[in-house]
């Protein structure tokens, strides 16, 4: 009881502390807003306050009316933070996918999407909010949610902090307002995948460390002896994230009062920087974290034993050893020093079988569950994803190849390669993800349609073949075009013929983008009825299925 | 695999785990990074680089702005196609003042590291207002507004002083008379003397003359717009660096 | 560790970890030995790259990286590869630069070897302009006709693109100045809108009468001069034809008026300096083949 009491004090003692946080930030955003030096910083700050000032007043209304039971009760997991996570995937999902199409057609019909007096309307603003948004808001609240669901469940604690995780989640999406609505306004620093200007960089890094401190504390109130190898991964994504966004956006404001800052580095320096930043934010937050998911996920749907403990140690390690020196394969033949790009090359070499070593640990964990691939859709989907991830790291390092890098760096085969990876890894493993976890947190005896499941599927794997086979047709040919010479020893073609000889690569990829978002669609109302307890998610389970030790959290561990 | 036995401590220590990872992830990182500012053969010797003028700058920020770099690349690499189609191919000296830099990463428009030069400005508006106008099989965007938005510059001091924070080398001339350089460069009536200012500072600092351009760029001398900026800075992108006395055969230039 | 031979999978018959996260527990099954020799291999080959190719960055003070066994340079790589082409080309090159326009129509190795080099740079130098094919684009002249601005004789087109068309930095530039009538007060607005229709007569296009005989002495004042007295330009000084069906900034009235009223004097950069002699002539070969060459 007094344990009790005690834990309750500590939880409300972070209800304070997030309050007076928010209070604080909220006095600066005005401050910054009175005095603001451009129109960016006016919107940006007024978007804060609404937004962190909704988050508090919520925050107070609902601890103003005492719960009956401690709202922060330690034999219980935090599973609403999670709901809301699943949703705001979904959301995100959704509308990053969205942009995606709207930028596959403008390159495709520029005449009848571009608009010449909306500046915000344009590709290069319109872009970054694509990959921010399906970056960091769709595949960052996969992240988080799943990384709060699977710590709780495989270190049997609730996730440590009371207010803090809640803190994490909102202060996530406000960066994600803040960042999108930025771009949209003009307000970026160029920096491929870190564009937010400096103050939201600050805040993402504010919300980062909380996060990192949520973690591990849950990790620290473990009831079982060791640490899940799913949580070895999630760890090294969120510390590496916070090193890699940390150094890479050093900036200097102008002004405090306005959006621009200047890069600390310049040139080449800056370049290195942005890439060992860009290349790792695929391998830890593309790759790293989404191998955490598979860890829990595929071991847990099909219901075996993860494949090979030895192999999750020797491929964790030498992963993301490896992962952190490739980052110079994106600057080939560049203007950096060429001992950086045989580093960048060599690695990147190296690293292809520690990336297959996640693959084969997946796969293989199906043996003695190979029918369910036919059976349930949701399994084949994260092991299609798995084939996906295991093709983009054998791509990967072809690219990283110094003379195949020259033939298609600057091509649309890197952007075949990108959505390899991105929609059939990183959606498909996603999309498993979120159906498991709808039904396991809504409690549902199942989805609500299995063949929406299978129509997805189906529809989103023909999307990402229309999608990659045309980006590499079209990399491949501009890369061929680009450097072609007629039999008198000249340039065969001007640059506009490329663009021109493009066209129908662009609209075989705008189809599949559609289909892809469809698909993504098809999910999003599956999950929607799945929560709302229709079809075949109907009839309540008197035992809650899956998470099997959910009744009796924290008592006895494993051994 | 005895080593594999050991690894029990990682998993039963988060602290110890954190620490691991900490530590394994920043080897490459601080090998591959630091030696870049220490080495000196990073940076070329050239002749010729100076801080971008105030138009200049604003006119970059417009470029960061509305993101070309998604597109446009401005790195022309040693390979033979390259250095045919879009010139001398890019040194690091060439990129030294960027803040951040703008090498790119997709090419669906072309390289535009030297295209400073390679057009007239009338050119650059007509296309940057309507590209598939002049270039009808062209993707790219119009940007017909830059040339109704009137250039904001009230806070270009602080901007240049920023720059020089970080290592740009703008001298308290070039700091305390940015205003009236920025409107010196844009309009070739207006006051003769920040124009000679102008000049005069920007020339040292290249080490060579013939670098500064003064004009209206958007053929419409009364008004400064976002539009004058970023042709000025577009029209000078990949000109300054002095390529008659620049020895690429020399061993510390080869790498 | 608790002893692994606690737990045995029943499927497989592998030892397990002993371990049980929320139901999940690990197989203790070796590393596959093909993954092993794979990476085993990558590596070894990775390590021999680093020795043959530069790699690796000394220490503080201590000088530059290592230079690889093989001494391999991008830097001096491309300029191998470019020198080569360039002597295998050079052959023709030095021939095109003497030849006249005669004895470029009659070798026909020449005569293709011209038209393949001129056609090559036009398209990333030119075609953004003038258009591919020059077919021309409003303020930039169709270069497929036979109406000239300046000259279309071989030697007048190779001076054009040397030097450019009122290009600011070179004094050898084709230069004239059409005056900005209106924005600099030297007619009224009301005379321009005159003289628009007097320009619109010249093609029969007027339906203002009293306007186009009110211009007339305007326009031997002012535009004769350039433009000729009956309007058909003169080619010493880039006024252009004012008679024919072609027009350089549109046939609208209103295109019209705006030229006399502000004046355009476009701009064509100079071609030396970025271009070599004989990528200038070439061009001028073929320039001058596209339809309308004197
Ligand atoms: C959607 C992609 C896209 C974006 C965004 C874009 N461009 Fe382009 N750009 C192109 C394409 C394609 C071409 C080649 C066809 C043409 O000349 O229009 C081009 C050509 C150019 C050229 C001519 C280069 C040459 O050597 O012929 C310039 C200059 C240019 N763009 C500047 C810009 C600037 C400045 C911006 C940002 C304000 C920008 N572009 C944004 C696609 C883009
Ligand atoms: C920035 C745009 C631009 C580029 C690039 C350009 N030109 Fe021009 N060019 C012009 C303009 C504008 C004129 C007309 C100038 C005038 O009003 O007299 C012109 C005129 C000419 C003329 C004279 C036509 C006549 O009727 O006398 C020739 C020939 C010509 N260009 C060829 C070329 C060639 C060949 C290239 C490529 C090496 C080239 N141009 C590149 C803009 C350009
Ligand atoms: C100093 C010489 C000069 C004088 C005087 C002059 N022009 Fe011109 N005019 C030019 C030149 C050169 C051009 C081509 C400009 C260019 O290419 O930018 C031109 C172009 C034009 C055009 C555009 C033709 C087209 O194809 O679009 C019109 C119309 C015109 N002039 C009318 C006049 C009228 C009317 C006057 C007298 C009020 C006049 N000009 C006086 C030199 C002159
Ligand atoms: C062994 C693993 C991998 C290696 C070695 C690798 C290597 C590469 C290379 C060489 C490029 C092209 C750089 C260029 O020429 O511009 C690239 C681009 C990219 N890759 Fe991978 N890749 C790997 C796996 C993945 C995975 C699994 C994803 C998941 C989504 C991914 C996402 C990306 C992205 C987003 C880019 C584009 C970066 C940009 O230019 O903006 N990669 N990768
Ligand atoms: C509906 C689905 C999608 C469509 C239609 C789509 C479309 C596009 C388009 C048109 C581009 C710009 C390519 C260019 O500049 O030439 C792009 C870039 C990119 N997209 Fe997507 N996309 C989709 C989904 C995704 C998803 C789910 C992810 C990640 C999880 C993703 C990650 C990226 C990345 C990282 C880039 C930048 C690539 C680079 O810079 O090399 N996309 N996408
Ligand atoms: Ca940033
Ligand atoms: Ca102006
Ligand atoms: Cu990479």
């Amino acid at each position: 009881m007094t344990q009790a009491i005690g834990n309750f004090r500590r939880a409300n003692a972070s209800l304070f502390a997030v309050g007076a946080l928010l209070a604080v930030f909220l006095l600066l955003a005005v401050l910054m807003a009175a005095n603001a030096k451009d129109p960016g910083m006016t919107i940006q700050a007024w978007t804060f306050v609404a937004l962190a000032g909704t988050f508090l007043v919520g925050m107070c209304m609902w601890a103003g009316n005492p719960p009956e039971n401690d709202p922060f009760d330690d034999t219980e997991y935090e599973d609403g933070i999670i709901k809301w996570g699943v949703f705001a995937s979904m959301f995100w999902g959704l509308v990053g996918m969205l942009v995606g199409v709207v930028i596959a057609l403008q390159l495709t019909w520029p005449n009848l999407f571009y608009f010449p007096e909306l500046g915000w309307t344009n590709f290069g603003r319109l872009r970054p909010l694509h990959t921010s948004a399906v970056i960091f808001a769709f595949g960052g609240n996969v992240l988080i949610a799943t990384s709060f669901y699977v710590v709780q469940r495989t270190c049997r604690a609730r996730l440590a902090g009371g207010m803090w995780p809640w803190f994490v989640f909102w202060g996530y999406q406000i960066f994600i307002v803040l960042a999108a609505t930025g771009y949209l306004l003009g307000v970026t620093q160029s920096k491929e995948y870190a564009e937010p200007e400096w103050y939201t960089d600050l805040w993402l890094t504010l919300v980062w460390v909380t996060y990192l401190l949520v973690f591990l504390a849950t990790l620290w109130k473990r009831k079982e002896p060791h640490i899940y190898v799913a949580n070895w991964f999630y760890l090294s994504f969120i510390v590496t994230i916070a090193m890699l966004h940390i150094v890479n956006n050093l900036s200097i404001p102008v002004d405090l009062a306005g959006t621009k800052s200047v890069q600390v580095f310049s040139g080449v320096q800056d370049a290195l920087t942005q890439w060992w930043y860009g290349h790792n934010a695929v391998g830890f937050f593309l790759t790293t974290g989404f191998l955490a998911i598979m860890y829990y996920f595929i071991p847990k749907r099909v219901n075996r034993p993860v494949y090979s403990y030895r192999l999750s140690i020797v491929h964790f390690w030498s992963l993301i050893f490896i992962y952190i020196w490739a980052g110079p394969h994106h600057l080939h033949y560049t203007a950096l020093p060429q001992w950086a790009q045989t580093l960048g090359m060599a690695f990147s070499i190296m690293l292809w079988m520690p990336s297959w070593g996640g693959m084969i640990n997946g796969v293989m964990t199906l043996s003695g569950a190979w029918d369910k691939l036919r059976t349930d859709p949701v399994v084949r989907m994260m092991v299609v994803s798995l084939a996906f991830y295991g093709m983009a790291t054998f791509e990967g390092p072809l690219m990283s190849v110094r003379a195949v890098n020259a033939l298609s760096h600057y091509t649309e085969w890197g952007i075949g390669h990108v959505h390899s990876g991105a929609l059939g890894w990183v959606g498909y493993i996603s999309f498993g993800a979120l159906y498991c976890l709808t039904p396991w947190l809504w409690k549902r005896r199942g989805l609500y349609s299995t063949k929406l499941v299978e129509w997805h599927f189906w529809i989103s794997t023909i999307g990402i073949i229309f999608y990659i086979v045309s980006m590499w047709f079209a990399g491949v040919l501009e890369g061929l075009m680009w450097r072609a010479y007629n039999e008198f020893g000249f340039l065969e073609y001007s640059f506009v013929e490329t663009v021109e000889a493009k066209h129908i690569s662009y609209i075989i990829r705008a189809l599949g983008g559609l289909l892809y978002f469809s698909g993504a669609g098809v999910m999003a109302y599956n999950l929607v009825r799945t929560a709302l307890g229709h079809g075949e998610a109907s009839a309540a389970e008197a035992t809650k299925p899956d998470v099997t030790s959910d009744s009796e959290p924290s008592l006895q561990p494993a051994e | 695999m005895e080593i594999l036995d050991k690894h029990g401590v990682m998993e039963r220590h988060s602290l110890l785990l954190t620490v691991g990872i900490l530590i394994v992830v920043s080897i490459g990182g601080i090998i591959q990074l630091a030696p870049l500012f220490y080495m000196e053969n990073t940076i070329e010797k050239v002749d010729g680089m100076r801080p971008y003028t105030p138009l200049e700058l604003t006119g970059r920020d417009i470029y960061v702005r509305e993101g070309c770099y998604v597109c446009h690349s401005q790195m022309v690499r040693p390979l033979r196609d390259e250095v045919e189609r879009y010139g001398h191919y890019s040194l690091a000296a060439e990129s030294m003042y960027d803040h951040p830099f703008q090498w790119g990463s997709k090419r669906t428009g072309p390289d535009l590291a030297r295209v400073g030069g390679k057009y007239s400005a009338e050119w650059q508006v007509d296309h940057l207002k309507d590209p598939r106008a002049l270039v009808p099989e062209s993707v790219m965007p119009p940007y017909a507004f830059l040339a109704k938005r009137k250039l904001r510059f009230a806070n270009i001091e602080n901007r240049l002083k920023t720059e020089r924070i970080v290592g740009v080398p703008y001298t308290d001339e070039m700091i305390a008379g940015a205003r009236e350089h920025l409107i010196a460069q844009v309009d070739p009536e207006a006051d003769f003397d920040a124009q000679d200012d102008l000049i005069a500072l920007y020339e040292t600092a290249a080490g060579r003359q013939g670098t500064v351009e003064i004009r209206d760029y958007d053929g419409d001398p009364d008004t400064i717009t976002e539009m004058d900026a970023l042709v000025a800075y577009l029209h000078m992108t990949g000109t300054l660096v002095d390529f008659s006395t620049y020895e690429a055969e020399d061993l510390s230039n080869r790498r | 560790m608790s002893d692994p031979s606690e737990d045995i999978d029943a499927h497989s018959g592998v030892e397990t970890t002993g371990h049980s996260w929320d139901g999940i527990k690990e197989l203790n099954n070796p590393l596959p030995r093909w993954w092993l020799i794979s990476w085993y291999i990558s590596i070894v080959w990775a390590i021999g790259y680093m020795i043959v190719m530069p790699a690796i960055p000394a220490l503080p003070g201590m000088g530059t990286n290592t230079l690889g066994v093989w001494g391999q340079s991008d830097r001096t790589n491309v300029a191998t590869a470019v020198t080569e082409l360039k002597t295998e080309r050079q052959a023709s090159s030095i021939t095109l630069l003497d030849a006249s326009l005669e004895e470029i129509e009659s070798d026909r190795e020449l005569q293709q070897f011209a038209l393949a080099m001129g056609e090559s740079l036009f398209g990333d130098n030119c075609a953004t302009c003038h258009g591919a094919g020059g077919r021309g684009a409003k303020g930039y002249p169709i270069l497929a006709d036979d109406i000239w601005l300046w000259d279309g004789t071989l030697d007048g087109i190779e001076t054009t693109l040397r030097y450019g068309i009122r290009h600011d930095s070179n004094d050898q530039t084709r230069f004239s100045m059409m005056p900005r009538f209106g924005r600099d007060g030297i007619l009224t607005s009301s005379q321009v809108d005159d003289l628009a229709e007097y320009v619109l007569n010249f093609s029969d296009r007027s339906h203002d009468h009293a306007a186009v005989t009110r211009a007339a002495p305007i326009w031997q004042a002012q535009c004769a001069s350039c433009h000729g007295e009956i309007g058909t330009g003169d080619r010493s000084v880039g006024a252009p034809n004012l008679t024919d069906a072609e027009w350089l900034y549109g046939s609208e009235p209103r295109d019209i008026r705006e030229t006399i009223y502000n004046a355009r004097n476009s701009h064509m950069p100079a071609w030396e300096g970025r271009l070599d002699d004989a990528s200038i002539k070439a061009l001028a070969v073929y320039v001058h083949t596209l339809g309308g060459g004197e």
